[in-house]
């Protein structure tokens, strides 16, 4: 029996799609079973994220609706062997197609089959969310270090918290840009931690290389020597229940001695 | 035919009294109050005079209370001064009760949440910006108030506002309003502070400690040290 976990965040943007992609690739990459459900029907990305687009055919309506078997709607990540699956939003209806209870329904049956379910939530707390969160077991907030966002994120564990049946939501700080910390022009991790009271579970920091991977349709999980990469791989370890220090966001200096181990491949 | 007498009117210093029976009909009673008033009223006099009801164990509606205002005021110069019962429906006794307790909730209030009590709110926690507490009563916050919180919002101005860490996004107290600085140094707040109506009506904030002086009434300890 699986665990069903929905990752959220109130505030659209700020990397929803991304997290669950990498970590649904991470966690594959840890040999466990995944599916990955996108619950952003009328607006879905992660098929896109995850390069999957072309190869839909049947989505989550076509299923709820019994117009095919779960498992046909599921497309296989050919990069992995049996190992990753996706289950794509609908495209030509809205969130009002499918009801909370056909989603826990959805869930619990795909729990049968895979170790982790990570359901990509739609921003908004409106039906869309409440679809989402209602196969979940736990939930991790995804946030970046705006006060916007964290405004949101606080609105959206509020909810998460009267959710019942629910572990206490885990936190992932998105797109930390460690430059702009410094200064003092965004918000660092630990006042976000100390915002929201939650369990920090990865903070990740803003790299180009992200978003140029989910524009090829390959996640930067994929990559081991990515420093977004290694974070979304520290989360997966941590979900887990590996014990894994955060990382520093300080990008590396270019020393000689870093030059060199990289030379000899000792270091990225 | 000797009737026991339905409506004793007293007179003291302050007024007169009037015990009403508790006992007999209320037609009977409103009949003989009629009758008494009319007896004891003078055409010429000038001074008002206040009227304490005494209604004993009598249940009176708000309607009867009415009637009985309106019955004593008819007479030009007797004012209706306080229509007193010794007896609650439980519905008042509850409300009355919950009026007058401290609710304490241990949590945090994020963003879009609500708490509301109808007394005093003693929260174990923090408001959090976009969180609103309301009460009855007044507020004590023991973790940071970041949030919004109104106090005595059903009209009451001597409600006060508490908080560890005083730096909300807007205060209210019944009918005044106060808006925060743009911006807080979190660092330089570091003692408790509390927010009140003062004598020229406008909702300030201050060191906790004025408190005592201010509303006194916020102590309820008996006894000695």
């Amino acid at each position: 029996m699986g665990e069903a976990i929905v990752i959220t965040s109130g505030k659209g943007g700020v990397g929803k799609t991304t997290t669950t992609a990498n970590l649904g690739t991470a966690l594959a990459l840890q040999e466990k079973k995944v599916c990955l459900v996108d619950t952003d029907i009328g607006l879905r990305n992660l098929d896109v994220v995850m390069g999957l687009e072309n190869r839909i055919i049947y989505d989550l309506v076509d299923v709820v609706e019994e117009r095919c078997k779960t498992h046909q709607a599921l497309v296989k990540d050919k990069r992995f062997n049996d190992l990753l699956y996706l289950l794509p939003a609908a495209q030509t209806t809205d969130k009002s197609a499918v009801t909370p209870e056909q989603m826990k329904k959805l869930i619990d049956e795909l729990k049968q089959d895979y170790d982790y379910i990570l359901i990509d939530c739609p921003a908004g707390i409106e039906q869309g969310y409440k679809n989402a969160v209602a196969g979940a077991d736990r939930a991790i907030v995804v946030t970046t270090p705006e006060k916007s966002s964290v405004r949101d994120a606080d609105r959206v564990i509020g909810l998460l918290e009267k959710e019942e049946g629910m572990a206490p939501p885990k936190l992932v700080v998105n797109r930390i840009r460690h430059h702009m910390v410094k200064e003092g022009d965004m918000l660092d991790v630990d006042e976000v931690a100390a915002h929201l009271s939650i369990e920090l579970i990865g903070i990740v920091a803003d790299d180009d290389e992200v978003i140029k991977s989910s524009h090829n349709g390959e996640p930067v999980a994929h990559n081991p020597n990515n420093r977004a990469s290694i974070a979304y791989r520290n989360i997966a370890r941590r979900i887990l229940g590996e014990s894994v220090p955060l990382q520093h966001l300080e990008p590396e200096k270019d020393t000689f001695f870093t030059k060199f181990k990289r030379f000899i491949g000792m270091s990225r | 035919m000797k009737q026991s007498q339905n409506v004793v009117i007293k007179g003291t210093k302050d007024g007169l009294t009037l015990q009403l029976n508790d006992k007999c009909a209320y037609n009977e009673l409103i009949e003989e109050l009629t009758e008494k008033l009319d007896a004891v009223t003078k055409k010429d006099e000038d001074a008002l005079i206040k009227v304490t009801v005494q209604t004993g164990n009598r249940y009176v509606t708000e309607e009867e209370k009415e009637e009985l205002r309106q019955l004593i005021r008819q007479r030009r110069h007797l004012v209706v001064e306080d229509i007193r019962s010794n007896v609650l429906t439980i519905d008042e006794a509850v409300q009355w009760k919950e009026e007058n307790e401290i609710v304490s909730y241990a949590g945090r209030i994020r963003s879009g949440q609500v708490l509301e009590v109808p007394g005093d709110l003693l929260l174990i926690g923090d408001v959090n910006p976009g969180g609103t507490v309301m009460a009855g009563g007044s507020i004590f916050v023991m973790g940071a108030l970041k949030g919004m919180a109104h106090a005595g919002c059903y009209g009451n101005d001597s409600a006060v506002i508490s908080a560890a860490k005083m730096m909300p996004s807007q205060l209210r107290i019944s009918g005044h309003l106060t808006r925060s600085p743009d911006r807080y140094d979190e660092e330089e707040i570091t003692e408790s502070e509390c927010a009140f109506i003062n004598e020229a009506q406008q909702l300030v904030i201050d060191r906790l400690q004025v408190l005592k002086y201010l509303r006194p009434d916020l102590s309820t300890f008996k006894g000695g040290f």
